[in-house]
């Protein structure tokens, strides 16, 4: 349970004319700066970029954020990315939550701007709920098996294997036939250097 | 190739198929299928004197059929391991008793004809996908009469022809008598940029692998003319021009347009090809004494990619390997720790196919140099207040991650960390609610449902997508840009089996018309089979919200893979199309039953707990008595 009201910072990503092409992200902000809990909301033309990233850094300090909304992207390109970000401002990581405001939004209704800013509006507001109960988290590390499985004996297979071998690892590499060779094996000859494929 | 079967650092396992994988990034294990092989081949000479005096007669694959091996046989001259190998179902044919010639004359007695698969167990920290593709099979396209025509070959079987290596040892005849063709006849794009008839993509290699051929014949016989029957010709490489311009120089001609009609003169033997020059727009006329069927290439077929289905991967429409990123992540698999090299993921030629395995050996080599693996933290934790030691958790967790728990000895279930991936079925499932997802918590995504409904809920689809197939599949739908009505909102969990009842009936108590599950197709869950209990919870919903007087329709399910961008759109139009359906008066009337329902549910769970609080009360006593 949420102990405190928090202190919610919202970062709208213009990225480019990606998103403020179709949505008005100007509209979005001054939405964004009406939810509960929200206490500081800043536009920019590419969040991800190292200024755009800085701001956010910048944010946290001077507004004594606790949460952090970022309605950008797909999460699945830059989640990581703002993670690192707002770890780097001194928050745990797990305090930040992304609004797809993109893929999800300005690229698929291109044709009704208006639609697509209440949709954004939305968007932001879920996030913003979502962050509301954010908790922070710890990851768990694990070591790592110092071994690499190949699957597949063919020219990629092997050529894996051994740059894998020579990185001093040690390398399964399986193969289904009683050779290692695939299809290229069976070539003649390969181009654009017409050498011999074995 | 020589190379990996002598680097110390590589264990070669040929004859052997992965069975089995389990784990998670850095920790994976496998349990790979040793086949008998019937040779020992670290004992084998290759000295060939078993294949000699063995009775049974097969066509050898490695010479695409023109040619005949033994049932013990060394696949090609170079082959790695160098070793004889025994094909059992070759050697015992009809017959049930193997000869055992083969046994006898082997001097280092090698051959043990009673060999047995063996297992190995391995544990690795990543995993390299490099199962590769099959080649197009011509007969689909019958006009070009493929096993009608002798003289009509595909180009694997051109290449064993002109292959010092191959049945002719290097001397290029056509089959139907064994003559020298002097004239060549080469038919583009077979398998390939047919969307109707195959596969859609260009299969990226035979049009550079024609005029490779070509050249080839020119440099046997500077007598022989080679026509070749093209759609576009894609010289587009390194190199590739300049190869293209020497064979355009040696007197190949390339004719734009692909043969309508194939015939082979039952006399003759010689091939007539009827084509539309495209760029003429006459019917031309040709005829051949050896026609090559370019083949392209396809990906493995059904049930071929064994290793896709255990490691949960998705294939793009074209049937290849979906990697994490088209740009960014392009060697890595969307699975953590594992990675494609060569043609899994689309066609390529040998460069192509070599320095993406360097690629993906730099990625996994990073991992495994790193030499430790952050998780990220969302997994599952049980509360032991209000537990009744029902065992549902333990049972529904795909990964055998909840320890049982026994209510007579007071063992509570508990979630072993490691093991959890994070889907949330247990949370879900949890008839108690004593189970908390970390970072997808009840309350976090009620939070998120409420947001939605609280402007306009009339207008608005509530949506949970999954993490690895739904909301990829959005995300694809939009890099692909193809536009939908803006009426749904997703909301994101990691696996649709995260998707509590509740969450439903939340959503339509605060007055949502339409909701929609949405997650990976069977074979595609990234949690094994969590996949399974988001099914079957909806249709206990779907009766329930029967019971209730609610339609059913108003509760949608569907499947959607992160390659289809295409059905994603379409789902989501199809979601906009029935909102219109639903009234407001059937919202309003359903909120007020929802509400009851959930009044009585809630009364219902909170005397479970009561008692289960007893029953805690009282295994504390025993507890405390026994001590």
């Amino acid at each position: 349970m949420v102990q405190k009201l928090p202190r919610i910072g919202v970062f709208v990503c213009d990225c480019g004319l990606n998103i403020a092409g179709v949505v008005d992200t100007a509209e979005v902000s001054r939405y964004a700066a009406t939810l509960p809990g929200v206490v500081a909301v800043i536009r920019n033309r590419y969040t991800c970029a190292d200024p755009g990233q800085n701001e956010i850094k910048k944010a946290i300090a001077e507004h004594n954020l606790d949460r952090v909304v970022i309605a950008s992207c797909t999460p699945k390109i830059h989640e990581p990315t703002f993670r690192k970000c707002v770890a780097e401002g001194g928050l745990n990581p797990y305090l930040m939550e992304m609004a797809n405001i993109r893929e999800h939004c300005s690229w698929v209704h291109q044709a009704d701007r208006a639609g697509a800013t209440e949709k954004a509006k939305d968007l932001v507001r879920s996030s913003v709920a979502r962050a509301t109960c954010l908790q922070p988290q710890d990851e768990a590390i694990f070591p790592v098996t110092g071994a690499a499985l190949v699957i597949g004996g063919g020219v990629a297979g092997i050529q894996a294997a051994l740059d894998l071998g020579d990185l001093g690892h040690k390398v399964y590499l399986v193969e289904k036939e009683p050779t290692i060779g695939g299809i290229m094996a069976a070539l003649d000859k390969t181009y654009p250097t017409m050498d011999c494929s074995i | 190739m020589m190379d990996a079967g002598r680097h110390p650092k590589v264990e070669l396992l040929t004859d052997s198929e992965v069975e089995e994988i389990s784990g998670f990034v850095g920790n994976f294990r496998a349990r790979i299928r040793r086949k008998a092989r019937y040779v020992d081949e670290k004992a084998c000479t290759s000295c060939g004197e078993c294949a000699k005096v063995c009775p049974v007669v097969v066509p050898d694959e490695y010479q695409q059929g023109l040619s005949s091996r033994r049932a013990i046989y060394l696949p090609f001259p170079q082959a790695v391991p160098s070793s004889y190998a025994l094909n059992m179902s070759d050697c015992l044919g009809v017959r049930p008793i193997a000869c055992g010639k083969c046994v006898e004359v082997c001097d280092k007695k090698c051959i043990d004809l009673d060999m047995e698969d063996r297992f190995l167990d391995i544990e690795i920290g990543t995993i390299v996908v490099a199962t590769g593709l099959d080649v197009y099979d011509p007969r689909a396209q019958d006009e070009y009469g493929y096993t009608r025509f002798e003289n009509v070959i595909t180009s694997m079987e051109f290449e064993r022809l002109i292959c010092a290596g191959g049945p002719t040892g290097g001397h290029l005849i056509r089959p139907s008598d064994r003559k020298t063709p002097k004239r060549i006849g080469f038919v583009q794009c077979v398998g390939s940029r047919a969307p109707a008839r195959a596969a859609p993509y260009c299969s990226n290699v035979c049009c550079m692998n024609t005029v490779k051929d070509t050249l080839l014949i020119s440099e046997h016989d500077p007598d022989a003319v080679s026509h070749v029957f093209y759609t576009d010709m894609r010289a587009f490489g390194k190199g590739f021009e300049d190869l293209y311009r020497r064979s355009r120089e040696a007197g190949v001609r390339y004719v734009r347009g692909l043969p309508g009609h194939v015939k082979q003169d039952p006399k003759t033997g010689d091939v007539r090809v009827t084509v539309e020059n495209t760029l003429t727009g006459d019917l031309e006329r040709y005829e051949v004494d050896l026609l090559v069927l370019s083949v392209g290439l396809v990906p493995k077929k059904n049930g071929g990619n064994k290793v896709k289905e255990l490691l949960a991967l998705s294939s793009t429409s074209d049937g290849f390997l979906l990697e994490a990123h088209p740009k960014l992540k392009p060697v890595d698999a969307p699975t953590r720790g594992v990675y494609f090299a060569g043609c899994v993921e689309a066609p390529k030629d040998v460069k192509d196919s070599v320095t993406q395995a360097s690629a993906a050996a730099a990625r996994a080599g990073a991992l495994l140099a790193a030499g430790r693996v952050k998780i990220e933290a969302i997994t599952a934790e049980i509360e032991r207040e209000g537990c009744n030691f029902c065992g549902r958790c333990a049972r529904v967790c795909p990964y055998h991650a909840i320890t049982e728990s026994d209510k007579k000895r007071g063992l509570y279930p508990v979630v072993i960390q490691a093991a959890c991936a994070g889907c949330g079925t247990c949370a879900a499932e949890c008839p108690n609610d004593t189970i908390t997802m970390r970072h997808f918590t009840d309350l976090q995504l009620l939070g998120q449902v409420d947001a939605i409904l609280e402007e306009k809920p009339m207008e608005k689809v509530v949506a949970f997508a999954c993490n690895w197939c739904s909301y990829a599949g959005g995300d694809t739908c939009g890099t692909s840009r193809l536009q939908y009505p803006p009426s749904v909102r997703l909301i994101r969990t990691m696996c649709s089996g995260r998707v509590d009842e509740d969450f439903v009936w939340h959503a339509f108590e605060k007055g949502a018309p339409l909701v929609l599950v949405s997650g990976c197709h069977f074979s595609d869950c990234h949690y094994i089979s969590a996949v399974t209990w988001t099914q079957q919870r909806v249709e206990k919903i779907w009766i329930q919200m029967e019971k209730l007087g609610m339609r059913p329709e108003r509760l949608q399910l569907d499947w959607i893979s992160a390659a289809e961008g295409q059905k994603f759109a379409r789902v989501m139009r199809q979601m906009d199309e029935l909102l219109k359906q639903i009234t407001p008066e059937e919202v309003e009337q359903s909120k007020k039953a929802v509400a009851e329902f959930l009044r009585q549910k809630r009364e219902k769970l909170e005397k479970r707990k009561a008692k289960a609080a007893e029953g805690a009360g009282a295994l504390a006593a025993a507890a405390l008595e026994k001590s």
